[in-house]
């Protein structure tokens, strides 16, 4: 009960980010003398109020894996800070970290990929409580079994000395979600957890995860390609585009009326399952940008439709509220 | 299968001819436990110049249907019983010389993350030019390198890239490259097996778009295969639901989406979130598909269904028509919709997903 429980008042945002950025260098050249880095998450703000669920939404590469992991601290950032319960994770050590890591928890994409395959389902679960060294044997018993149950794995003891092998994927992502809120945390980083699951059970787990915000008040950052998933689930969803974010806004708010150009391609995009519907073509220009030493000049710019001169001079415009709650980094709005 | 090219929306129908028609085709895998039942039964066809959907979650035997028509089985594999007729002929009864003859040329097929097929020590462009050349012996290298440029046009990759190597391509690009290898012999169908699954939505967006455009211009046929119900709505004339190796719905895609009837369909359309309207629950699916190994008696859906009778239990349920073209097996269809599609049109039943509106 160190550092994280003597909080001064509690703030009403489980987690706060300030200015946080990662960037990777990529070397080349003789001895590897040229050094290009590689700007993965780039000055990104943002907070997470209690029991609420942030969807982070954008295509592969555009940082949204690496904030996520900046969070659950399974990697370190380049500058910016980060604030779980007003306790900033910088200074973090020992056993500050021990207690950090029972408050913030992940959940992979992969369940196939994130359980041991040598360990049975009681030791993946209960792994967690014996770093932790919480409870005896017995205890442990009778905690897993209550988290399998409330993950829908029953009844436990068909599972409890099962392997990995023997069950289904979303089988498999529930033992993970178990694993993840076995210590109860206050806050879980949600990496894509239903992106490799079938439609069918799919829906059963986004029911779980959202049936268990509303249980334990957990909060979530939902990490997410897909906006309609993001809908269902996210009371608010914040866009990423090459490690900045370009909007954010409440769900329904930024998919019925988004601001900025990058958000509305996204959401024209999206399939929609109605064979009677015809999509608008998505207003934006090919090309790839590249995150690798990017001109300090807004990062949506090559693609953007409506670019002006202005945007190509100024720097990349900051995140600023257009309406109520709805925040856009754009020069044009 | 003269009955599915009925009634659909694209006009002509008269004028459709069947190129392609599975008739009760039935493919199991032998495994070491015993005989998968991948594909169980499966009757469709599909006319010239028509797109036909085939979506179901990982397993159904979507892959497997595909692999058949190709005649690209593994070799554990056994076709029981039924026919897949291309343009007439038995695909099955031919000799390896004749299909080979077909493969490519008259069916092609983009393959599951095809994009990582590509050979990585080859420029890309050399490697349509040798698809060309091995399937067209009469042409030479320079008018297959000039199809090749034309091609690349086609799917939208400036030409001068046909000399760069894969890696040198991003993921959308290779994709393309795929596309137009599938292209590349002028085939009267493309087979294309979650042509855009590992691909981000705006790319996703213009590749089916392109495909979509292609189709038309050459008047080519085409199975889409995905999990992914809002793809499917997109790119199909016909849309055919598998479940648990069986064909379950098969019609056009307007009647599916709008009306869906079997049990099944109806749920995975809506268990899907959409991005359009005003959100609704999501209905969920209880249980997990069955092993194919030894699937339930009788309606194989059954364990899962909420409108499952005794009678799903004992005796399966027949194939038959209940709309135009609109096939469906279940002893108790669905009366009534409710789908997304039939929910988000204004003064379309609207309300809550329960709250349906009479089909």
């Amino acid at each position: 009960m160190l550092a994280l429980a003597a909080k001064p008042e509690a703030p009403d945002a489980i987690l706060r980010v300030e200015h946080l950025s990662k960037y990777y260098p990529t070397s080349r050249g003789f001895l590897q003398r040229r050094r290009s880095l590689l700007h993965a998450v780039d000055d990104v703000c943002f907070e997470v109020k209690r029991q609420e669920v942030l969807g982070l939404v954008g295509e592969s590469g555009c940082g949204k894996t690496t904030t996520g992991r900046l969070i659950a601290r399974l990697t370190s950032p380049t500058s910016g800070r980060i604030l779980v319960d007003g306790v900033d994770l910088s200074g973090i050590k020992g056993p500050g970290m021990m207690e950090f890591r029972q408050k913030v928890q992940m959940i992979f994409q992969d369940p196939y990929e994130s359980l041991d395959p040598r360990m049975t389902i009681f030791d993946i679960v209960a792994e967690p409580l014996n770093v932790n060294g919480i409870g005896n044997l017995e205890e442990r018993e009778a905690r897993v079994a209550e988290m399998l149950n409330l993950v829908g794995i029953t009844p436990p003891s068909a599972f409890l000395f099962r392997f990995p092998h023997e069950l289904s994927g979303g089988q498999r992502q529930r033992v993970a979600i178990a694993r993840a809120l076995v210590v109860n945390p206050r806050f879980v980083v949600a990496d894509e957890p239903t992106s490799m699951l079938d439609v069918s059970i799919r829906t059963g787990v986004m029911n779980l995860l959202a049936h268990l915000r509303e249980e334990f008040g957990i909060s979530y950052l939902y990490i997410t390609h897909d906006l309609a998933v993001a809908r269902y689930l996210c009371d608010r969803i914040a866009v990423m585009y090459l490690g900045k974010i370009v909007e954010m806004a409440g769900s329904e708010e930024i998919i019925k009326s988004p601001l900025h150009p990058y958000t509305r391609a996204l959401i024209s995009a999206v399939p929609v399952p109605d064979p009677a519907v015809k999509r608008p073509v998505p207003d934006i220009k090919g090309g790839v940008s590249k995150p690798i030493n990017p001109p300090p000049r807004c990062r949506f710019y090559e693609r953007c439709p409506v670019a002006k001169g202005v945007c190509a001079e100024l720097d990349h415009p900051e995140l600023k509220e257009v309406a109520s709650g709805h925040f856009a980094a754009c020069h044009i709005l | 299968m003269r009955l599915l090219t009925r009634g659909l929306e694209r006009g002509d129908t008269n004028a459709m001819e069947t190129l392609l028609s599975l008739q009760d085709f039935t493919m199991h895998y032998r495994t070491k436990t015993g005989w998968v039942q991948a594909v169980d039964g499966v009757t469709l066809s599909l006319a010239k110049g028509q797109s036909l959907g085939l979506v179901g979650e990982s397993g159904c035997g979507k892959t497997s249907i595909a692999m058949s028509i190709m005649r690209l089985l593994p070799y554990n594999s056994r076709v029981i019983r039924g026919r897949i007729l291309f343009k007439g002929r038995d695909i099955y009864s031919m000799s390896d010389e004749e299909v080979r003859r077909i493969r490519w040329k008259e069916v092609s097929m983009i393959f599951q993350a095809a994009m990582n097929s590509l050979n990585p020590v080859y420029r890309v462009g050399n490697q349509i030019v040798e698809a060309i050349v091995t399937h067209e012996p009469e042409t030479t290298e320079e008018q297959a390198r000039e199809r090749v440029a034309s091609l690349f046009e086609i799917v939208g990759i400036p030409k001068e890239r046909m000399d760069h190597y894969p890696h040198e391509y991003s993921g959308g690009m290779k994709q393309r490259a795929i596309i137009a290898m599938a292209l590349a012999c002028n085939p009267s169908l493309i087979i294309a097996d979650e042509p855009t699954t590992a691909l981000d939505v705006i790319v996703q967006d213009k590749i089916l778009r392109e495909m979509e455009e292609i189709r038309r211009k050459i008047n080519m046929s085409m199975i889409y295969i995905s999990h992914d119900v809002s793809v499917i709505a997109e790119v199909s004339d016909v849309v055919a639901v598998m479940y648990a190796g069986k064909l379950v719905e098969l019609g056009p895609a307007g009647d599916v989406f709008k009306r869906p009837k079997h049990p099944y369909t109806r749920g995975l359309m809506m268990a899907y979130p959409s991005i359009l309207g005003e959100k609704h629950e999501l209905a969920t699916i209880p249980g997990e598909p069955p092993n194919l190994l030894d699937p339930p008696p009788g309606c194989r859906f059954h364990p899962r269904c909420d409108r499952a009778s005794s009678e799903c239990v004992a005796a399966e349920p027949a194939w038959r028509e209940i709309g135009t073209g609109h096939y469906c097996a279940c002893h108790n269809p669905v009366e009534v919709s409710g789908t997304w599609a039939g929910l988000h049109r204004a003064g379309d039943g609207g309300g809550r997903v329960g709250t349906c509106s009479k089909a």
